[in-house]
């Protein structure tokens, strides 16, 4: 199928973007995923904003801790671990791979994924781990909200029809934080049946700080809190082989994961018994990915 | 809208509907029958084609968001006195393809993957990850692999 009939606008400015915007209207980002729903019929617009003419949205900037990722940064930016300072550099560049493929990823844009909100995002599962705020940009004025108030559903967000998502904004971690990041999918061309980012801090072999993020295990991206929990003050004497044995904290972890924090819809390839199976065993893994470096 | 395209050089001035992408406009508008049509999903690969250098999915781009963009397609991998380009000798070198309905796709993201990182033809677990963007039904990829790194190598 082809696109619907639709107005086009470009702007050059933020203002004149902004003043576009509203029922009935779509940003144009990267277009990996509004044209392919376009052509699918699954949107139809009357109005495209077609938003990389506008100065400033493709900024990628380290201020007080905090890594901002504007509207344009596009995903493939984040495959070198040196785009991003520190642990979330190499965490970023892990995930991204997951994403699609290159020439998908030379046009896609991060904050295009969390407009989206597909539940088996990448990017939205880490933004929901890593306490991320995203701005959003009104004609009649700006706001901040943390990622865990922004995502409300499949593909529903607190974005307004007439809100921009300027930028994203992610803690840095610290330098002695391990991260990881696994997927599992049916086939190289599908979205992630389960997908975990883990980053965790073990200080004299006990952990300090946990953060697990899950794609596709709920309607919606997810932290795993009780998981995240279950960990912290757990001594990991050794970060366990390719198989984590099963009285782990980290196998502990996986299994308070897929029972306690996700709520798996069923799939036509993978009903929730299934999809809890793999939650557990990929969370485990994911944490002794994080362990190991 | 009225826009310009200029494709492997040429400029084509042209009237096109917004909803029209990049794909259609240069099959129906620019004659240039090479690049292909699969999916329409972004999954297949058969209409990548280079913008400002890059491989992207032309199926996923409206033609008018290319206006003022250098496009290259697989026409414009020969040489202007129809000398094969280097990817295409490889190719035909490797029999790397059968149906050759994937191939201009497979061309141009490999010829966006040479001129941005000569390098890759080094790198075999690269090409092998590369290649794994687009889809072919009949060759395997195997050969396309070889294929790409034999250009590479400049043979
Ligand atoms: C074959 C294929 C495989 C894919 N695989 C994956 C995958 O494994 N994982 C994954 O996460 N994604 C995947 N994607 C989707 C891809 O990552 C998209 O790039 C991403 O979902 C959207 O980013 P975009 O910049 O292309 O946004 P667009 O397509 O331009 O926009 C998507 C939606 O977000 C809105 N939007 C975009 N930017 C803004 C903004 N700044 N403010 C407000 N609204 C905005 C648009 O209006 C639209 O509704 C895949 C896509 C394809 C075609
Ligand atoms: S037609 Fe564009 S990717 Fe298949
Ligand atoms: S040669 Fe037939 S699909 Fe690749």
């Amino acid at each position: 199928m082809k696109p619907a009939t639709f107005d086009y606008l470009a702007p050059r400015t933020l203002p004149e973007a902004l003043a576009a915007l509203g029922e009935g209207a779509q940003v144009l980002a990267g277009g990996q995923s509004l044209l392919l729903e376009m052509h699918l019929k699954r949107l139809d617009p009357a109005l495209v904003v077609d938003v990389n003419h506008v100065p400033g949205l493709d900024h990628l900037d380290v201020a007080d801790g905090r890594v901002e990722v504007g509207a344009l940064v596009r995903h493939k930016v984040f495959e070198s671990p040196e785009a991003v300072p520190g642990p979330l550099g190499g965490l970023f560049a892990r995930a991204v791979v997951n994403i699609a493929h290159p020439p998908i990823r030379t046009r896609g844009t991060m904050v295009g994924s969390l407009a989206w909100a597909h539940p088996a995002s990448e990017w939205c599962a880490l933004a929901m781990a890593l306490d991320a705020e995203i701005d959003l940009a009104a004609a009649h004025g700006t706001r901040t909200i943390a990622a865990r108030d922004y995502f409300l559903g499949p593909f529903r967000t607190a974005r307004r029809p007439d809100e921009l998502i300027t930028v994203i904004r992610f803690p840095l971690l610290s330098p002695d934080t391990g991260v990881g990041f696994l997927e599992h999918r049916r086939t190289g061309f599908s979205f992630a049946q389960v997908a975990v980012g883990a980053a965790i801090t073990i200080r004299e072999g006990v952990v300090t700080e946990a953060r697990i993020g899950l794609a596709n295990c709920a309607d919606r991206p997810i932290r795993a809190e009780a998981a995240e929990q279950s960990l912290i003050g757990a001594e990991i004497a050794c970060p366990g082989g390719p198989r984590v044995p099963a009285d782990h904290p980290f196998t502990r972890a996986g299994r308070t994961a897929a029972d306690q924090d996700a709520a798996p819809v069923p799939e036509p390839h993978a009903d929730v018994e299934y999809r809890r199976h793999v939650i557990a065993v990929l969370v485990a893994r994911t944490l002794r990915e994080a362990a190991i470096r | 809208m009225k826009i310009t395209l200029t494709v492997n050089g040429d400029d084509y001035p042209l009237d096109v509907e917004p909803r029209r992408v990049l794909a259609d406009v240069l099959r129906d508008d620019c004659a240039l029958t090479g690049t292909h049509l699969g999916c329409e999903q972004g999954v297949c690969g058969a209409c990548t084609v280079l913008v400002d250098g890059e491989a992207v999915r032309s199926c996923l781009m409206l033609a008018v968001q290319c206006d003022g963009h250098p496009i290259h397609t697989v026409e414009g991998l020969a040489g202007r006195d129809g000398e094969p380009h280097p990817l295409q000798r490889a190719f035909s070198a490797e029999r790397a393809l059968q149906c050759g309905f994937c191939t201009p796709g497979f061309l141009m993201m490999a010829a966006g993957a040479l001129e941005n990182d000569p390098s890759i033809g080094d790198h075999p677990e690269r090409v092998a990850d590369l290649v794994r963007s687009n889809l072919c039904r009949c060759t395997g990829y195997e050969p396309i692999q070889r294929a790409i790194m034999r250009a590479a190598r400049g043979e």
